[in-house]
């Protein structure tokens, strides 16, 4: 189990960790929501997630959880409230620039680039840190050929926190699926980010292999110092390493807490079992 | 001598081609649309060149760089204007606005230069090349046509491969979603891709006068169509798949002028392609996509 963190309570009725309460949050939503046509999907979704807090967002199948990864990054635009990244409002940012502010997230169903290699994965990630322009890159300046190679050796230290270093030339596809999982967290990170979306990161994985993921999302967590939000129905993993779990169901949240108090919470219970499984 | 000559001019008709199917090739890997006006920016960079070196006697260098410049400009105008507002919508009214924009372009031509031909003169001289002891002759065009289309093939291969421009455009063929996610600008790069390709489509161009001499408004429509086909021949999103497709296209065009006749040529390289195509559906060099069900 997890070393137990207490959690505080912050203005929009979340709760962080204690040790962030003093940095000022990487992400807060306030009354966030969004209709498609006349179905309203998500409604006051209000959140807040510290520095350096690994925060779960569960829920039934088709609470919305997906949909609030979607509007944080911008691939969907609320239709109301506001977020907050690091204290900037993003309203209206196209996607790229969302990315560049430092959200990073990977995808339920593993969405790399299956047709380039491990390292070119990795390098498309790093785009906003290689700093030369087309041009010099046409002329191979020498800024072309030293940010090229500044960009492997970091593509190369990212893939050895995996020891995935022997992969390095592999074609993304070819790779195992937990290889690929793993890749596309690394992928993730390239783009240097303060808060990383893992959606669904243990589908597909059995007990051990979860185990693992644990580790090393805790791991990223202590290397980076960088804030985690992932949706996840393994409740294993869910209630051994967030910190501040948020429930969803029907768009809106029905509980904030920490591991303990969701668990034993009612409306969370009924939420998943019914009304027969909270008696 | 003669079969070598046919295999020469075939390999330069088809040099033309394959620097037009890159274009085409391109612009679908990146947006997956096909660029039916592609053919008419040829032409636009054709008349620019003419227009540069006849009227203001700028150096064929000039006109060339001139040609590419406007042709730039003019692609990512068309994509800015004509396909970006349609980004989102069905592939078939995006096929229809690119056919719109290449009639657009073509009256635009007749309005501004009228519809009589223009004769070009050919932008590296007429002379040739005697080899053999002047048993086999090969025009400077030829040469040039050749050579320029191994470069372009050489560089285009390394900047897709290398570049950070390029890894990004790659990322967006296979999945624009996760491309941006990644912090690359989606449509930045389809604007770059356009450039790209209307910057070749102009080089095209002046090749293409430089060897067949009459400039008429719907000059660029043929070879547009048959790049096109090439592009799908060799693989249409594959680089080296437009390469190969144009090269071959090229060939059985002129072996099929020079042995079977001169009017079917053309009939009998659609025919060889739909034999291409019932055999392998993807083209020669295409990737065969599974239908997951």
């Amino acid at each position: 189990m997890a070393n137990k963190v207490k959690l505080v309570p912050v203005p929009s009725r979340s709760v962080i960790p204690e040790r962030d309460i003093d940095k000022s949050p990487i992400l807060e939503t306030h009354h966030l929501g969004i209709d498609f046509g006349g179905l309203v999907a998500v409604d006051d979704f209000n959140l807040t997630i510290g520095r350096t807090e690994i925060a779960g967002l569960i829920g039934p199948n088709g609470a919305g959880k997906t949909t609030v990864f979607n509007m944080l990054t911008n691939v969907y635009q609320p239709t109301r409230g506001s977020i907050l990244l690091d204290g900037r409002e993003t309203k209206g940012m196209k996607t790229s620039q969302v990315c560049k502010l430092g959200i990073a997230r990977t995808f339920q169903n593993i969405r790399l680039f299956s047709n380039m290699t491990v390292t070119e994965n990795i390098l498309v990630g790093l785009h906003d840190e290689m700093s030369y322009n087309a041009l010099s890159g046409i002329l191979r300046l020498p800024s072309f050929y030293r940010s090229e190679r500044i960009a492997r050796q970091r593509a190369m230290e990212l893939l050895s926190i995996f020891n995935m270093e022997d992969m390095a030339d592999d074609e993304a596809g070819s790779l195992p699926y937990g290889a690929q999982r793993r890749l596309e967290i690394l992928r993730a990170l390239a783009t240097n980010p303060s808060l990383l979306l893992l959606d669904e990161p243990a589908a597909g994985m059995n007990p051990s292999e979860t185990e693992e993921l644990m580790e090393n999302i805790r791991r990223i967590r202590d290397m980076f110092q960088i804030a985690v939000l992932l949706i996840e129905h393994d409740m294993n993993l869910v209630m051994g390493i967030c910190e501040g779990i948020c429930v969803l169901n029907y768009g809106k949240v029905i509980a904030k807490g920490d591991p303990d108090q969701i668990k034993n919470d009612p409306v969370v219970i009924e939420a998943y079992l019914g009304k027969k499984g909270a008696k | 001598m003669t079969f070598l000559n046919y295999v020469l001019s075939g390999i330069s008709l088809g040099s033309i081609y394959a620097i037009i199917a890159l274009g085409y090739t391109m612009v679908y890997g990146i947006a997956k649309m096909l660029n039916f006006a592609h053919g008419d920016v040829i032409m636009v960079g054709a008349y620019i060149c003419f227009f540069a070196v006849t009227r203001y006697s700028l150096p064929p260098l000039v006109g060339v760089l001139a040609a590419m410049a406007v042709c730039t400009v003019l692609g990512i105008l068309v994509e800015r204007f004509a396909y970006k507002p349609l980004r989102t919508a069905p592939s078939l009214a995006v096929l229809i606005t690119a056919i719109g924009v290449s009639y657009f372009l073509q009256n635009g031509a007749q309005l501004l230069w009228t519809p009589n031909p223009k004769v070009f003169s050919s932008v590296v001289g007429t002379g040739r090349l005697a080899l053999f002891g002047g048993q086999l002759t090969v025009s400077y065009v030829t040469i040039t046509t050749i050579v320029s289309c191994i470069v372009i093939m050489i560089a285009l291969t390394w900047f897709t491969g290398n570049t950070k421009m390029g890894k990004a455009m790659r990322a967006c063929s296979e999945d624009k979603g996760a491309a941006q996610l990644m912090g690359i600008n989606v449509n930045s790069t389809i604007s770059v891709t356009f450039a790209i390709g209307s910057a070749l489509a102009a080089i095209a161009g002046v090749l293409l006068c430089s060897a067949y001499p009459t400039l008429v408004p719907t000059t660029g429509s043929m070879p547009g169509i048959k790049a096109f086909t090439a592009a799908v021949f060799g693989g249409i999103g594959s680089i080296p798949g437009a390469f190969l497709g144009g090269l071959l296209l090229g060939v059985i065009e002129i072996f099929a002028k020079a042995y079977i006749s001169t009017q079917l040529s053309d009939a009998v390289v659609f025919a060889v392609l739909i034999v291409v195509l019932l055999v392998k559906p993807a083209g020669l060099l295409g990737k065969q996509v599974s239908e997951k069900v």
